[in-house]
Order: C-alpha cells, then structure tokens, then sequence
C-alpha cells in the first residue's frame, strides 16, 4: 500500500484521456448547441431511418461474432492440441497479418473482390460472368469476419491450453466418449474464453465504420458511419454523441447477456 | 484372498521416442489384492499403470483383464477406474456432479444416481458437501471426493497413482489406513502407485519394486523387506549397510575382513557378492565381544532409537540401536547369521 503513489500516474492518464473525454460524450448528448439541457438528440435517433441503421448494425455484429465463434472455436482447439513449437508457429501466423496495418488490409480485400478485382478477374478468364462481390453485406461480414476472427481465436486459445489434461483423462476413465468428454468437461471450462471472445468481437463489429464504409461503399450505412457523418460532416457533435452513448448501452448489454452463462466470474483470456 | 488374475501383463515393454521406459513387465494381479508398484520416479511405475488404464498403448506385450485381451481399448470402455496423482476434480462442478459423473454418462436413474452419491459420500465422511465447490475443500476432503468419485461406479480394479503425495504426513498417515479399511470393505482390487516405501509396507498385499523399467522383485511386504533380491531393492526398502564380500562356499562368507556364518547357499565358489545388513540387525557388544569392531563417528537421536556411524577402517556402519554410545567410543558389533543377506551382483551398467 505504501506504493500507492506509483499508481497516480495511471489514475491521471486515465482521468485525462477516457474518464473526461467520456463526461464530455455525455454531456453533448444531453445538451444543444448553447448548451442547455434537452432530450431531443435521442429523440432524434428514434425514428425509422436510424433505427434501421441500428437494426442492421446489431444484425452484421451479431452474425459476424457467430461466424467468428463457429470458425474461431475449432481453430483454436486444433491449435491448442499441437507441440509447443507448433502451436506458437500457428499463432504467430495467426497474429501476423495484424501486425499490417487494419486499413491496408481491408484495401487488400477491395482489390480481391472488386469489379476488375482478382477473383473477377480469374472468373472471366475462366469464361464466367464477373460477379457483385463488393459493396454489399456479404462483402462487409466477410471484412468483419476477417478482421476479428484472431480476437475470437487468441481468448479461446489461451484458455484451452490452461486446460489440464488430467481432467480429459478422468473425464475418458469415467466413461466419457470423446463427444461427452468436450460438451460435459472441455466446452463448460473454455466458457470464459468464449465469452470474452464473443465480447471482443462484437464490440469492434458493432462500432466498425471503416470496414462498411471500404467494402460496403459509399452509401452503406452502420451505426459507426452514422457516429463518424455526425462529427466529421454534419457537425452535429451532440447527435453524435446520442448516438455514441446508444451505442455503448448496446454493448453494456451485450457484455451483460455473456457475463450471465459465465458461471464463476472469475474470467480467463483477455478479462 | 481369491485367485483369479483380474488382470496380466504380459511381456509389456513401453519406449518413448527411442527411450525404453519399460522392459519386458510381466505382472499379475489377483482379485481384491491390495498391489503397490513402487519405485523411484522415472522408474516406470506411472506408465505402468497409465497402461492399465489405458492411457497410454504398449509398445509391445498384452494387457488381459479377466482373461481378455483389453490392450487396445480405450480408457472409456474398460471396466478400471483411476484416482489421479493430482485429484483431477472437475472445477466447473459441485461435489455431488463429480461423484456422479460416472453414473450420469451410463445413463442411470436420477434416484438411483442421487442415492448411490449419497451413501458414497456418507462412506468418506463427506455428508452434506453435496453442494460445495471443490475449491472450497481441503486437499484431504477433494482427496476423499476423488476416490469416492473412482468407486461409485463400482469398477473391477480401482488404479491409485501417488493419491496421498500432496497430503501433509499426519493426513497422509490417516488416510493410509482409510484406504486399506475401504479397500477391504468394498473388496475392489487397488493397484497403487508410491515411491514411499513406508507407505507400500503398511498398505500392500503384494509390493512389486521397479527401477529403471525393469521389475526388481514381488513379494509381501514381509518377504521385500526381510529377503530383498538385490542390492537396490535392501537399499530402497528401508535402510542398509551393503558391503562387497566373497562367498567361498555355502554357508560361509567373507566382508570387512573377517569370515562369517551366513544361512545363504547356492553360489558359486569365491563368487563376489554383495553383503546387505539392516542397521537394526547389528547389535552391539564390548569392543572384545564384537564379531566387528569399529569406533563411533557421530550419534543422531531418531525418537524410537539412535542413529550410529561406526567406523570399523574399511567400511562405514550404520547402526540403529536403543543403546546409546557417545562419539569416539571403541564398540563391538554381533550379527546373528540368519541377518546376514548375501544378494548376487548386479552388474554395473
């Protein structure tokens, strides 16, 4: 405790830089422009056009943190269950790409499925009509699923080799088939992997507004690009922020619904 | 004791990447025998009975239980069930879940499951834990619950591997004699895995000492301890002065100088031998009594008895007497012949 002071630097980067930027979110939300108090910019937020945006915003989140647990799982058990040596090589190939930078590598996919893109472009070689890959959701849940498939693999990962063998082999003593040994012993102890997994996706999938606006073009419309119109183009900073805070209360419940299958609170992976 | 074999190892040898960890193990194991393989770590006593268990596959050799080959049936189907070295509780689950695991996975009735748990937790002294987490329990209560969990589903051999190594000596003293009396009252074959020797004495039916993947000897507790085969096993079975002597002929042997009376026979003329005498058996006389003479070098008070070293010129004694003699001392020693164990060399590898 006598070390306490060690601490106040944190405390101030903290205060500086998320607890006031924070207070200021909050308070643009809640006020106009000359800053009296008024419940007009949720209001606002409320009326069919947005609340479409939000729809589809929770539909691709929801879909792409799906995709991500049904790809990500099998990948981090198969990994899990390597030598050492392998394992970390897998891993690093799996973190490797994101250590580019996230916009060159959603650019690398406009110029994989664009209209004079390389998949088109082998498919009329091949004699076949060019398809619409870009500028559509598909195109945007597959940038989604590109990019935070490796935050749904590493919590997993990492929970699944903490997992001791023993209680595999107890499992198998006691009867267990390979099937009951994962859904009764190996799914029920990798759940806080899971859960974080499923939070550290869908809070980035839920918020993106580049990944839409490159591979769903111009006119396609998530919650993030709303967040990003409102400040950077319209100047409404105070709408933005309405928008901003709903967001976060969507997330808030997301990571309320996850926590509660998260039977002791413990935690693993990333929490 | 009956005698059925409920399980036989035959010519079961094990290699990890090259490396022989078990040679040619030949074992047999009758119904409700209290069995101990003991041996010092690496000795290939685990492996032993990971593959009765069936977690590991034998590079060559067959495992029969009840008379059928079970070697390459997984863990699942066979009719064993383990206590792990390190309990192996399931963390996500309360006591009663653990107990039941077994039960559950054969599909069995809710009430019977739920009275069978019941009266195996009443057995272990853990009634009314139902609903405790295992982090909750203290190592001799998830101890208790592991073995409860093995046994509830009744299997025909129950494979302890070091189940009381995390125990603190007066716990694991207690519950020694609890898993005898529970071996004898459920009359379960137990093989048990130690490499405390104290621990293998009091529990066992039937020791099998094993030392770098080779079987060194079987025997009762009694027999290892009072006739061990080679010079390993004296030294790992209690304590031992072991000495080189030479057997001139049947009956008569030379160590430390001086010829003696011995009740061994059966080897070759003036053949090197080993000589093994158990610190107890020396007894000690007036220096001109002694059959050996020697001067004490140092006195360690043990509790039942003093520990001796008596230095006789060529050999250091050790000596455990009730008798204490101060440091420095002149002493005899007197050995009566039927103490003195003549073993064959093992060859130096």
């Amino acid at each position: 405790m006598k070390l306490k002071w060690i601490s106040y630097p944190y405390v101030f980067w903290m205060i500086l830089f998320i607890v006031i930027p924070l207070m200021l979110v909050l308070v643009f939300s809640f006020t106009t422009g000359n800053l009296s108090f008024t419940l007009e910019n949720f209001q606002k937020f409320f009326q069919p056009l947005y609340l479409k945006v939000l729809g589809k915003s929770v539909d691709l989140a929801l879909k792409s943190t799906l995709a991500c647990l049904i790809l990500g799982y099998p990948i981090a058990m198969i990994i899990s269950k390597e030598s050492i040596k392998k394992r970390n090589a897998m891993i690093l190939l799996f973190v490797l790409p994101m250590w580019m930078n996230f916009l060159l590598r959603t650019y690398a996919w406009m110029t994989l499925l664009g209209k004079n893109g390389v998949i088109n472009f082998l498919l009329t070689k091949m004699g076949f009509e060019p398809l619409n890959l870009l500028y559509n959701d598909s195109a945007v849940l597959m940038g989604m699923i590109y990019n935070f498939l490796p935050f749904m693999v590493l919590p997993i990962y990492s929970v699944l080799i903490k997992i001791d063998k023993s209680l595999i082999e107890a499992a198998e003593d006691l009867g267990a088939s390979k099937l009951e040994v994962f859904s009764k012993v190996i799914f029920p102890l990798s759940l806080p992997g899971v859960i974080s997994g499923i939070t550290m996706v869908f809070m980035p999938a839920l918020s993106t507004f580049v990944i839409s606006r490159l591979l769903g073009g111009g006119q396609y419309y998530l919650i993030g690009n709303l967040v990003e119109q409102q400040f950077l183009l319209a100047g409404d900073w105070n709408f933005g922020s309405a928008i901003s805070i709903i967001m976060m209360i969507f997330i808030l419940i997301a990571m309320i619904i996850t926590s509660k299958f998260d039977k002791d609170k413990e935690g693993g992976g990333l929490w | 004791m009956k005698n059925n074999k409920v399980i036989d190892l035959k010519n079961v040898n094990k290699e990890y990447n090259g490396v022989e960890v078990l040679k040619n193990i030949n074992l047999y194991v009758r119904e409700n025998e209290f069995l101990t393989l003991l041996g010092p770590s690496g000795c290939g006593k685990t492996t032993t009975l990971r593959i009765i268990g069936g977690f590991e596959q034998p590079t060559s050799g067959e495992v029969i239980f009840e008379g059928k080959n079970i070697t390459s049936i997984p863990p699942y189907e066979r009719q064993i069930n383990t206590v792990f070295q390190k309990y192996a509780l399931f963390p996500h689950m309360d006591v009663f879940d653990n107990v039941a695991f077994g039960l559950k996975i054969k599909k069995i009735h809710k009430s019977v499951i739920k009275e069978k748990v019941t009266s195996m937790l009443k057995m272990i002294n853990l009634e009314g834990f139902e609903n405790r987490s295992i982090d909750s329990l203290s190592g001799g209560q998830q101890q208790r619950v592991a073995i409860a969990r093995a046994l509830v589903n009744e299997p025909k051999v129950l494979l302890l591997d070091e189940p009381l190594g995390a125990l603190d000596l007066k716990l694991r003293k207690e519950m020694q004699i609890e898993l005898k009396n529970m071996q004898k009252r459920v009359g379960i074959t137990f093989i048990y895995v130690t490499h405390d020797q104290e621990e293998a004495l009091t529990m066992s039916d039937t020791i099998v000492v094993l030392d770098k993947g080779e079987i060194q000897q079987i025997g009762t507790p009694v027999d290892i301890y009072n006739e061990p085969k080679n010079a390993f096993v004296a030294k790992f079975i209690g304590e031992s002065n072991i000495i080189d002597g030479i057997m001139h002929e049947d009956f008569v042997v030379e160590f430390a100088g001086k010829t003696f009376e011995c009740v061994d026979k059966g080897f070759a003329d003036d053949e090197e031998i080993d000589v093994v005498i158990r610190p107890e058996d020396l007894n000690i006389v007036t220096a001109d009594e002694g059959m050996l003479k020697g001067i004490v070098k140092s006195v360690t008070f043990k509790g039942v008895h003093y520990e001796m070293i008596v230095d006789s010129g060529d050999f250091q004694w050790k000596v455990h007497s009730t008798i204490m003699k101060p440091v420095n001392t002149e002493i005899g020693m007197s050995i009566i012949p039927e103490n003195i164990h003549v073993m064959k060399k093992v060859r130096k590898k």
